[in-house]
């Protein structure tokens, strides 16, 4: 048995060997991110008559390897908004525990400032306490912390769109990229999403007025088309992905969709492409 | 040779398990004239009695805005009152350029809260020596809290600190039933009626020597989000809390009898000159 505390839970010296301390080493030169490593492809979102609707495929490359096919890239923030991740993953990851902090602090400093009011509430919902943070606050202070890195020369690799409803109640959504550049419109995508699923977005909602007068289930179905054609052509995408409707009864996030009725009979017609001779 | 060892600095515990440097603090508070704050449903109102230092002087203020939504009323050392009101001021500003919202008024007086606790438990700090009453509306309405030196801070309902402030908070005490439905101007009648008791023999309100501040905040209906639409907090002096203040001396003359009741049951009281 051994009584230094320093050695348990350490591979023993005996029998593997002296440890190298070298590795755990923490001085060496100050690194950034200089170009994405595994990245997530689009995310797409539209607003409807009374919310948001995005989605993004459970895919994330190593280049152009398809590495991981399980990644949720869609993450609610205190069940009332929705964060979603374009870029690097690994960065996203950073993004998530941060944004999981602040709900936490966000959660403890209103639960006590919580008064149950005593008229209404037959309809009890996951009504979120008063005064937390909304998408509009959040995606302020996720536009902030962007330019900051941003401006220590060490970005945060991601396009970002946040989704919610601002303080009136009404659907938001914006984007951040990682210039820390916003800017907000009825619908948003982020990479390739932004040429293939942008322009079929826009048939149903170019600006705010046909944006209300969607209804969800429309929504839902231009976004599972736009997630289709995305997979027919983005070769860094899946066919399986997570979606999430988020109105003011609080976000319904289903992570394991799967695209139906696709029709790759329009691939045939294709040339130009490989080694195909005619 | 019978002097106290013990209060020195405010690290330093006395064999009864006092911190003197923190109680004379907040003696410091009731050496300031009085403020009076009174939270209702939809309001929350402060008042204040200035001081000249002599008759040929200005007033110095005691109500000071802090952002759109929140102000203060100070009692005890107007400089150190002026270091805690640039630290909630920046606050307020960082959180509004961070979050693009009003700080929630709790978190603000937290912050002041550990502040000032923390000057009083290291070597070679002096606590605040001032009192605050921080009122302000945020998402979840209207709110009074009570600051002191120590560091405690804690949400009232209604609440008066500064000299010969117990008289008004027996006012307070008595009518605490009648300010949850209060108006606007009701509001702050109460409050500058609860300052009128705890004013010395020959003084009384004026123009000169009264100041109001009041936020607002009023519910939109369910429907409408129900978002609250933010009155900011403002102040008022001078011929603005005239109407005000001759509206309270109109109904004292009104029942002179209930005025004299009121009076003897506050000099059995009179513990803070």
């Amino acid at each position: 048995m051994d009584h230094r505390p320093q050695a348990w839970g350490r591979p023993r010296d005996d029998v593997y060997g002296a440890y190298d301390a070298s590795y755990l080493q923490t001085t060496g030169p100050k690194t950034a991110t200089q170009a994405p490593v595994v990245t997530g492809t689009s995310v797409i979102a539209i607003k409807f008559k009374d919310g948001v609707v995005m989605a993004a495929d459970n895919l994330a490359s190593y280049g152009s390897l398809a590495r991981f096919t399980d990644v949720k890239r869609l993450r609610p923030f205190l069940s009332t908004s929705i964060v979603g991740f374009g870029g690097d993953v690994s960065d996203m990851q950073f993004l998530d525990r941060h944004l999981n902090e602040l709900a936490i602090d966000e959660a403890y400093e209103h639960d006590h400032a919580e008064t149950p009011s005593p008229s209404d509430d037959s309809t009890t919902t996951t009504q979120p306490p008063r005064g937390q943070l909304n998408a509009a606050n959040l995606h302020k202070y996720l536009s902030k912390l962007m330019y900051r890195r941003r401006s220590d020369f060490d970005p945060l690799w991601n396009q970002i769109l946040v989704a919610g409803l601002d303080s009136a109640s009404k659907p938001f959504l914006a984007s951040v990229d990682l210039r820390g550049t916003t800017f907000s419109s009825p619908s948003l995508a982020t990479g390739f999403g932004a040429m293939l699923a942008q322009p079929i977005m826009r048939r149903f909602a170019a600006t705010e007025e046909d944006a209300a007068k969607l209804t969800r289930e429309q929504a839902v179905d231009v976004v599972k088309e736009c997630m289709k054609v995305l997979f027919y052509r983005d070769a860094r995408s899946l066919d399986r992905y997570s979606l999430a409707v988020v109105t003011k009864d609080g976000v319904e996030l289903r992570e394991d969709e799967q695209l139906e009725k696709q029709s790759w009979a329009f691939a045939e017609r294709i040339r130009g492409y490989g080694t195909q001779t005619v | 040779m019978f002097r106290n060892n013990y209060d020195n600095d405010s690290v330093t515990f006395s064999p009864q398990g006092r911190i003197f440097q923190v109680e004379y603090a907040a003696e410091a508070v009731k050496q300031g004239s009085v403020v009076v704050g009174i939270a209702s449903k939809t309001h929350v109102v402060l008042v204040a009695i200035k001081r000249n230092a002599e008759e040929l002087s200005s007033y110095q203020k005691k109500l000071f805005p802090i952002d759109e939504h929140v102000g203060i009323a100070i009692a005890g050392l107007t400089s150190d009152a002026r270091v805690l009101s640039n630290f909630m001021k920046q606050q307020c500003l960082g959180h509004r350029l961070t979050y693009g919202r009003n700080m929630p008024v709790r978190t603000l007086v937290d912050m002041i809260g550990s502040k000032a606790q923390i000057n009083t438990q290291h070597y070679g700090k002096r606590p605040y020596g001032v009192g605050l009453l921080v009122a302000g509306v945020d998402e979840q309405g209207p709110h009074l809290f009570e600051f002191q030196p120590s560091g405690m801070t804690e949400e009232m309902v209604a609440f008066a600190i500064g000299a010969r402030s117990q008289m008004a908070r027996t006012y307070l005490e008595k009518n605490i039933d009648k300010f949850a439905e209060c108006g606007r101007d009701e509001l702050i009648r109460h409050g500058l009626r609860a300052l009128n008791e705890s004013l010395v023999q020959d003084r009384e309100l004026t123009v000169d020597n009264t100041s109001v501040g009041v936020a607002g905040a009023v519910r939109a209906s369910e429907q409408d989000g129900g978002s609250i639409a933010v009155e900011p907090f403002q102040v008022y002096d001078q011929q603005d809390v005239a109407a005000w203040i001759e509206s309270v001396a109109e109904d004292k003359e009104g029942d002179a009898g209930a005025g004299e009741g009121g009076d003897a049951a506050g000099e059995g009281m009179d513990v803070d000159s």
